[in-house]
């Protein structure tokens, strides 16, 4: 059961504060705690970059969903860029095939409760991020 | 929209607005590099007391301001890091070992009088 009905586009950089922005926005609406929503922004700041560096474009999907028995804040970052050669690789800090620092995936990793990384050569990337609501929502 | 900078004394102070965007932050570095030379500063602040999300690329680039302006002969400071920003930016890895922080504006401004207070004549030339 997934609804991420919030879609922000990603075509330029500028897009990345619009992105982050929503999802501030959501999570405050949530009543997530203030650090929680910085957490959450600055984790969807880095992966929205990314699709802003590598891929060019894509989205920002973010939502409301069941995770693991958890009711969860989603956020979804889909492109279809050139892909991630090695997933394992791109989850350890201080690896970048660009001229980053190499703390995006793996830092926004630990921001969130849950993560995952689905990438084929090719054809695109999709990381989607969990953070657990906040008791009694 | 650009980071507006003004000049105090022989310090210039760049306050950073909620949104800065990356345009804005390559920007900076340029406009702070060229007034440190313009004005001969001997001190920047640089206040993110507004900034509600530090993400790597925008502490990178305050790094890199601090780094560069060093080498033209002035001092960077960062102001006002709210707390939430501080957590989630060690959650992602960041640190900031090697650039000059203080609470606030008050507190950044006195660090720099200090400092320059305590340059020799000879080296002021």
């Amino acid at each position: 059961m997934t609804a991420l009905d919030t879609v922000v586009r990603i075509d330029s950089a500028d897009d990345i504060v619009t992105a982050r922005q929503a999802g501030r926005e959501l999570a405050t609406r949530l009543t997530f705690s203030l650090t929680d929503v910085t957490m959450i922004a600055t984790a969807i700041s880095e992966v929205a970059r990314n699709i802003s560096k590598y891929a060019g474009r894509g989205e920002i999907r973010l939502g409301v969903a069941q995770h693991n028995g958890h009711r969860a804040l989603v956020v979804q970052a889909v492109d279809s860029g050139p892909g991630i050669a090695d997933t394992e690789q791109a989850l350890e800090d201080g690896f970048s095939t660009s001229s980053g620092l190499g703390l995006g995936l793996p830092g926004s990793k630990r921001l969130m409760d849950d993560f995952e990384l689905q990438s084929k050569l090719g054809s695109g990337t999709t990381v989607t991020m969990w953070k657990w609501l906040p008791h009694g929502v | 929209m650009p980071v507006p900078i003004l000049k105090q004394g022989n310090f210039l102070i760049a306050s950073i607005q909620a949104a800065m965007s990356d345009a804005d932050a390559e920007q900076l570095q340029d406009d702070l590099m060229n007034r440190v030379g313009r004005f001969r500063s001997k001190g920047i602040i640089v206040d993110v007391t507004a900034v509600d999300v530090m993400d790597s690329f925008a502490a990178r680039s305050l790094r890199t301001i601090a780094h560069m302006t060093n080498l033209r002969g002035a001092e960077t400071v960062v102001v006002g890091i709210q707390p939430e920003v501080a957590f989630a930016m060690v959650q992602l890895g960041m640190t900031f070992e090697d650039v000059h922080t203080a609470l606030d504006l008050e507190e950044g401004l006195d660090f720099l009088s200090r400092r320059d207070a305590g340059r020799s004549p000879h080296d002021r030339t």
